[in-house]
């Protein structure tokens, strides 16, 4: 019965260790879980990571608890000898060992990944104007709304908020191959944009501004998710991102202009009176301000 | 023996009819046995319903919108059975609330540290007898707001367990429930850490130096100083959030924002506040939420490898460093949240030494195993389970711990995956070796072995087929009612589907923990003071101990590991024996 335990023990490394494997390297049943293909260079360097940290932690995995499974295998107590167990209290040169060792791996683990973190979340794509370099601005402005997706789209002055920006729900097309920002912001509570595909995750948080950059390397049609509990729609938030070649988006960016007015994207924005007055709102105005942010129980 | 005639002078009517003398002696207790029972047994309860509430959450996602079995058609007549999405929401919300702070805390340091905190340092009671017994009252307004919250329209609390304003603000009067449980809840742990910290400060016997104390006690007395010094913190929160939703402030509200049905706020508050003072709290509550079990494991696995736990003091020294350490890392709960990039790397460098004290005492248990001569019982193979699964939540934890990595798994079910293994396979398998092993010195008879070591086994694979695959959908986020809904998730349905019934056969294997439990509480074969052979003071007195504990006032002359030491005629040598 002993050895069975122990075998029980040896398991969970082995079976572990190959159902990671399996993942990572799309062998079936598992060749379409974890993580799909990446669409851009960050999402690789993180994917990198990813890989190389589960590979370090499954070779310790597999050290750790095949020793424990070992232990138990060799050490049991079958009745079958007086012998008492050894008495050893600690050795200070093992445990200098295995300290010192871990210590040095994470130290170069924590070193390794700050470049990758930093390309992702703090050095914003810049741009030459006029022979200075400058922050790249958004392409497009995202409003996270329960329980959906506000687009808009820089008009003829390439700035957004402005006048002349184009609004578009639930569908964001972008051209591939390009370094593209987005301006992100919240109508209500926090909600987040998740695009597996771009390795890229960011709260939007009512009272700040978020700025999101990527350069998705092929055309290809993906979604956006929203993975912050948002109320009880926040299952179905999710928008559509096309990724089409600069041509097409051309093509498809001067159409939703020319189908746009202004009268549109005022119907589109019932709350923007009540985010503009620094006054208690009338009733009506909060009774359009609940029915447009869906505050019901 | 102060604390028993404090006991005599509120119990005036102990020989009284049968009713006073139970209410006397189960509701109005003093005595720290008896409360640290009543922990245990209301913890045991609790930990039913929220199971309950996680298969529910399970049946959504393996077979969404289809008729709930049981409960479907009592409360969603009109839909025919299949449940909202609001729902849902309540569902993940209250399993994970019950889990934490109606369970594991109270299992853990209520239960426990409660029972086993006098009974191994020495004490005839805790310091502060009535402050224990206030400890667990404060629980019972906790228990009626949550209850209570489950008749309110929306059928409870649903801002997820973490609480987030500005949803949580806009939630209907169950949040308000919520808050109010959490704050008796905080209540009543800070007068518990206040006693256990006294208890352990100034009661110990004679001879039980710090460096003599069992890793349990050292686990206790570590985890009551982080609740002291987290929980206000907490508290504070909460508080803030009730006054955000009831009193119209705006600690955690940006301007112009409408709340509660209508009224706009004076703004002006951060959204992002309450994030840093919720994980103040509750990431040094993961590790009181594991401290206490990790020294159980490390006095149960010293026990039945009969041999010296391996490196005590580096065991100490990790433990305080775990719980040091723990204070400084709540920031890599926030990574993607929109605080100051820069910050999340030195959050990324303190949670990563983290992985330090917590590798050595894995290093440590298995040296403790080696060259043993292991007794394969129950509560040492739960104990041996709660180390490997440990290992496993433990090396996820590195992977998310690495700020780009955390990018893509961020709120996702690899993070449910992780902190289940810390919590379920790992706390909970912890308290479920502790039940086994300590059940004899409670009850005074030994849990039924075969049962148990069935109960161990099922639960060990199916706790791993229902979480272990949760580290590949990496992509699908939690929280979502309906996961389906995105055309890159439809592939992940087979795999929902054999993690939920994996989680309804880990759900009926408790059963047979409960039959064992109650079985042998009435049936079970008589245990001698110490059926272990083990060495702390708990089990020199009779088992169940009496009030007061010990008959004689115990004098310790050793460390509590003296295993197979080379100069005794037996493999043990209890802490208090004449050499």
């Amino acid at each position: 019965m002993n050895r069975f335990w122990s075998v029980l023990f040896l398991l969970v490394p082995v079976l572990g260790i190959a159902s990671v494997l399996m993942a990572m390297y799309g062998v079936a049943p598992l060749e379409s879980a974890w993580l799909p293909k990446s669409l851009s260079q960050a999402g690789d360097t993180i994917d990198q990571l990813f890989n190389g940290i589960h590979l370090l932690a499954a070779f310790i995995l597999a050290g750790t608890v095949f020793t424990i499974g070992w232990a138990l295998w060799r050490f049991s107590d079958r009745g079958n000898s007086d012998a008492k167990a050894l008495y050893i209290t600690h050795n200070t040169k093992l445990e200098i060992t295995w300290t010192v060792i871990p210590a040095l791996i994470l130290v170069f683990l924590a070193f390794f990944q700050m470049k990758s973190w930093a390309e992702n979340k703090m050095d914003r794509p810049t741009v030459m104007v006029d022979g200075v370099s400058s922050l790249k601005p958004p392409m497009v402005m995202v409003k996270a709304k329960r329980f959906g997706w506000e687009f808009y789209y820089a008009g003829d002055d390439g700035v957004v908020e402005t006048e002349d920006d184009i609004f578009v729900e639930n569908l964001l097309v972008l051209p591939a191959g390009e370094e593209i920002v987005l301006q992100m912001e919240s109508r209500d509570v926090i909600h987040s944009f998740y695009v597996p595909e771009l390795r890229l995750k960011q709260d939007i948080v009512p009272g700040m501004t978020q700025f999101v950059w990527f350069n998705a390397r092929e055309e290809k049609e993906i979604e956006v998710m929203c993975t912050e509990l948002c109320g009880w729609g926040h299952y179905m938030m999710k928008a559509d991102l096309n990724f089409v070649s600069r041509a097409q988006f051309d093509v498809w960016i001067a159409e939703q202009k020319s189908a746009y007015s202004p009268e549109f994207k005022k119907a589109a924005e019932p709350t923007a009176s009540l985010r503009t007055t620094n006054n208690l709102p009338s009733a009506d105005l909060l009774g359009a301000a609940q029915t447009a942010v869906g505050i019901e129980n | 023996m102060a604390e028993a005639s404090v006991e005599n002078s509120i119990a005036p009517d102990r020989k009284g009819n049968a009713v006073s003398r139970f209410v006397w002696t189960y509701v109005f207790a003093t005595d720290h046995k008896v409360i640290g029972l009543q922990f245990l047994f209301s913890s045991l309860i609790w930990f039913f319903v929220g199971g309950f509430l996680a298969l529910a959450v399970r049946w959504q996602l393996a077979w969404p919108w289809s008729d709930m079995p049981i409960f479907g058609h009592m409360l969603f007549a009109e839909s025919g059975g299949q449940m909202s999405p609001g729902f849902y929401n309540m569902l993940f919300t209250m399993h994970a609330t019950i889990m934490i702070f109606f369970v594991i805390i109270p299992i853990l340091a209520g239960a426990f540290g409660n029972y086993l905190i006098p009974l191994m340092v020495g004490a005839e009671d805790m310091a502060f007898p009535r402050l224990n017994m206030l400890s667990y009252w404060f629980m019972w307004p906790a228990f009626a707001c949550i209850i209570l919250s489950f008749f309110m329209p929306e059928y409870g609390a649903s801002a997820g367990w973490t609480s987030y304003p500005p949803l949580s603000v806009f939630q209907g009067d169950a949040q308000s429930l919520w808050l109010l449980a959490m704050v008796f809840v905080g209540i009543s742990s800070m007068m518990g850490s206040i006693n256990y910290l006294t208890t352990i400060i100034q009661m110990r016997a004679p001879g039980m130096t710090m460096f003599r104390m069992p890793m349990t006690v050292w686990g206790m007395f570590i985890t009551a100083i982080m609740q002291a010094f987290a929980l206000p913190v907490l508290t504070a929160a909460l508080l803030m959030q009730l006054s955000d939703r009831l009193l119209m402030t705006g600690f955690f509200l940006p301007e112009n924002i409408a709340v509660n049905n209508g009224v706009a706020t004076s703004g002006g508050g951060q959204v992002l506040l309450w994030q840093h003072l919720f994980w103040f709290y509750s990431h040094p509550a993961v590790y009181i939420m594991i401290l206490p079990a990790m020294g159980m494991v490390s006095d149960i696995i010293s026990c039945f490898s009969r041999k010296p736990l391996f490196g005590y003091r580096p065991m100490v020294y990790s433990i305080t460093a775990i719980a040091g350490l723990g204070f400084v890392v709540w920031g890599h709960h926030m990574f993607i949240s929109g605080m100051n990039h820069t910050l999340a790397m030195s959050f990324m460098v303190s949670t990563m030494l983290i992985a330090l004290p917590s590798g050595i005492k894995v290093f440590n248990w298995i040296g403790t195993l080696w060259g043993g001569k292991l007794q394969l019982t129950t509560p040492m193979l739960f104990c041996v389970g709660f180390v490997s699964m440990f290992v496993i939540g433990g090396l996820s934890g590195i992977v998310m711990s690495a700020p780009p990595v955390d990018i893509v798994i961020h709120d996702t079910y690899y993070i449910v995956a992780h902190l289940h293994y810390v919590l379920f396979a790992s706390s909970v398998l912890g308290v479920l070796g502790a039940i086994y092993f300590w059940f004899p010195k409670m009850f005074g008879r030994m849990m039924n072995e075969r049962l148990g070591k069935i109960h161990f086994f099922l639960t060990f694979i199916f706790l791993n087929g229902t979480f272990f695959p949760m580290h590949f959908l990496s992509r699908m986020p939690r929280r979502v009612a309906d996961p389906y809904i995105y055309e890159g998730l439809k592939d992940l349905l087979p795999l929902n589907q054999f993690m939920t019934i994996c989680a309804i056969g880990m759900g009926l294997t408790q059963l047979i923990f409960v039959a064992n439990f109650f079985g042998s509480m009435f049936f079970g074969a008589k245990a001698g003071r110490n059926p272990w052979n083990a060495n702390t003071l708990e089990w020199t007195t009779a088992s169940p101990p009496p009030h007061g504990n010990f008959d004689v006032q115990p004098i310790v002359r050793r460390g509590p590991y003296e295993y197979s030491h080379p100069d005794t005629e037996c493999d043990f040598f209890p802490q208090t024996k004449t050499s």
